[in-house]
């Protein structure tokens, strides 16, 4: 890293310029600019994801003396968050105008979570890390809170709040006493610092930052936000929570664990397997006695993240491989059953429990059968995509020894199948109500393509595991 | 007595547990759990400042900083969220937080 260059943040300081520019416009324009910045926003993420894939420099380029990195990994983890922000602001359009609540903050503050998710997957030390980290969280609160008229936003915004800022605060102390033990913020400087062996005060560091970033992903035993911010969030706020922020914290705990502290793999291994376990146990257990569709998602993105830690558990070329293949299908399937969500209405109303799905089939043959392939797939049922996911990671666990953690994994599946399939059931089994409403065009697409994604990923997988590798090649 | 650097650690590692514990025990309001935050940003700050003049490194003071800074904005956030929250209805008190469960 001879190379200290500017380009390396060019896609940030790009997307931060434009976030403000889209602010300003926001403001001046009053009330009706909700539709204008919400094609701005997405032509803003589409400009990022340009610079990020064509102009962020080749191999690993670093800024701000090595404080912010870009490399392969991050390239394609920025891309995956851009894309899966860009679909959240797709998804809101109609939503908002059914729920009047069209504001032109909603797409602001969701470039503005983005940008912190890029400044949080290069940051090359602790205080790059927070600094995204923070940036992040504090888009999201507000985007939890956004219906604000609404007791159960508010709601869910506090509690994200309260709890964010109590898992930042453990990130943050685990950071200071790095920092103290270790004697630098840097990745590669905390690496070199701890080769020869590890201070104690450096490993309760690090557990305290594990702890930070597993609320990030709500892993167990950091989840209990999760149900009630995914359930009184506005919708589309909870297909963006349920994807990209996951997806930037993952990338997060990979470059702390495989670029800061490999000599502690023995330490933080345990805590990886523990956490990979108890997520998809809650997941599969806690998420059977649910009735809302919001908080069955949260179980169940609390259950997948679980899978992906296997993968991170596992390490190695395979198992990294695995968890970034895992994030991109995750991102898809939940993308699809999230804009399924949003397009069933009736009379005008949301429909958020399972027994309004009853019967969907005989009226809309189209929207339940795409939903059935996305549960399916969610359940990890060949030959659909969400099996390959849960396959690469298992493989990439029994390769690396763990077969106890792989035959958990399978458990865990069988067990969250029951779920998954009762939707499927009452779908397609129970006595019909009254069709939906007709859906929108941009959701139709989103489901579409999602549906196409999961079925045709068996036949034609190569793209995917292609991009997986080049994140991982020059990381490892 | 000679203050030394484990000094200021055991009592940032004190204020850290008061902060801790205001936001888990806590039930009676909200505006107790922004303040406990703020305490548990506040201990670690002191860890920061006090590794950094053991160590002689100036980026203890400067990550202390950029904490402080983004602490005003969380506080800032969390306000208006309870305004907003308050609203609606009109407590903020800990176990009125309820209307989400399952």
């Amino acid at each position: 890293m001879h190379n200290d260059l500017f380009f390396a943040a060019r896609p940030e300081i790009a997307l931060g310029l434009m976030a403000l520019a889209l602010l300003m416009i926001g403001v001046f324009r009053k009330d009706k600019s909700a539709d204008l910045i919400n094609s701005l926003s997405l032509l803003a993420l589409g400009v990022a994801a340009f610079m990020v894939i064509f102009m962020s420099g080749e191999g690993k380029v670093s800024a701000f003396n090595g404080a912010f990195v870009t490399d392969g990994l991050a390239r394609v983890m920025k891309a995956l968050a851009l894309f899966a922000s860009a679909l959240a602001i797709i998804m809101s359009v109609h939503f908002m105008k059914w729920e009047k609540m069209e504001r032109f903050e909603y797409p602001v503050l969701i470039v503005l979570a983005t940008l912190g998710m890029m400044t949080m997957i290069s940051a090359a030390g602790l205080i790059a890390l927070y600094l995204g980290l923070e940036l992040q969280a504090l888009a999201l609160y507000v985007l939890a809170a956004m219906n604000r008229d609404s007791t159960r936003s508010a709601e869910a915004g506090l509690k994200y709040f309260v709890l964010g800022a109590l898992s930042s605060g453990l990130l943050l102390y685990g950071a200071s006493l790095v920092y103290g033990f270790a004697g630098t913020v840097s990745f590669a400087g905390i690496a070199t610092a701890i080769k020869g062996g590890m201070h104690v005060g450096v490993t309760i560091g690090l557990v305290f930052i594990l702890a930070g970033l597993a609320f990030k992903i709500s892993s167990v035993p950091f989840h209990m936000w999760t149900p009630d911010v995914y359930e009184g969030a506005p919708t589309p706020v909870t297909a963006f929570f349920a994807a990209a922020p996951k997806i930037a914290a993952m990338a997060v705990i990979i470059r702390v664990l495989y670029e800061a502290f490999p000599a502690a793999s023995d330490q933080w291994r345990q805590v990886l397997i523990f956490m990979s376990i108890a997520s998809m146990a809650l997941g599969a257990f806690a998420g059977i006695a649910q009735q809302n569709i919001k908080r069955l998602m949260a179980y169940s993105s609390i259950g997948h993240m679980g899978y992906v830690l296997i993968g991170l558990a596992a390490g190695g070329q395979m198992g990294l491989r695995g968890a970034i293949i895992y994030l991109v299908i995750y991102l898809v399937m939940t993308a699809g059953v999230f804009a399924c969500i949003i397009a069933m209405r009736r009379d005008g109303r949301a429909i958020e429990t399972i027994e309004d799905f009853s019967g969907l089939a005989r009226h809309n043959k189209g929207l339940a059968f795409a939903l059935a392939m996305l549960m399916f797939s969610l359940a990890g049922i060949p030959p659909l995509a969400g099996f390959f996911a849960k396959y690469f990671v298992l493989l990439a666990a029994i390769k690396a020894g763990m077969l106890t953690l792989a035959i958990i994994g399978v458990l865990a599946s069988v067990v969250s199948a029951v779920y998954y399939l009762r939707i499927v059931k009452v779908m397609y089994f129970d006595e019909p109500r009254d069709a939906v409403s007709p859906m929108p065009m941009e959701l139709k697409l989103i489901i579409a393509l999602a549906t196409i994604f999961v079925l045709g990923f068996a036949a034609w997988p190569g793209p995917v595991v292609t991009l997986a590798q080049s994140a991982i090649v020059a990381f490892l | 007595m000679i203050i030394g650097v484990e000094h200021y650690l055991t009592v940032a590692a004190i204020l850290f547990a008061i902060g801790v514990f205001g936001i888990i025990v806590n039930r009676k309001n909200v505006i107790v759990i922004l303040m406990s935050v703020e305490l548990m940003l506040l201990a670690v700050n002191l860890n920061l400042v006090a590794f950094s003049g053991h160590l002689g490194d100036l980026v203890g003071q400067i990550f202390t900083m950029l904490i402080l800074t983004v602490a005003a904005a969380e506080a800032a956030i969390g306000l208006a969220i309870l305004v907003a929250y308050y609203r609606n209805r009109r407590s903020i008190s800990v176990d009125d937080i309820n209307s989400l469960k399952g």
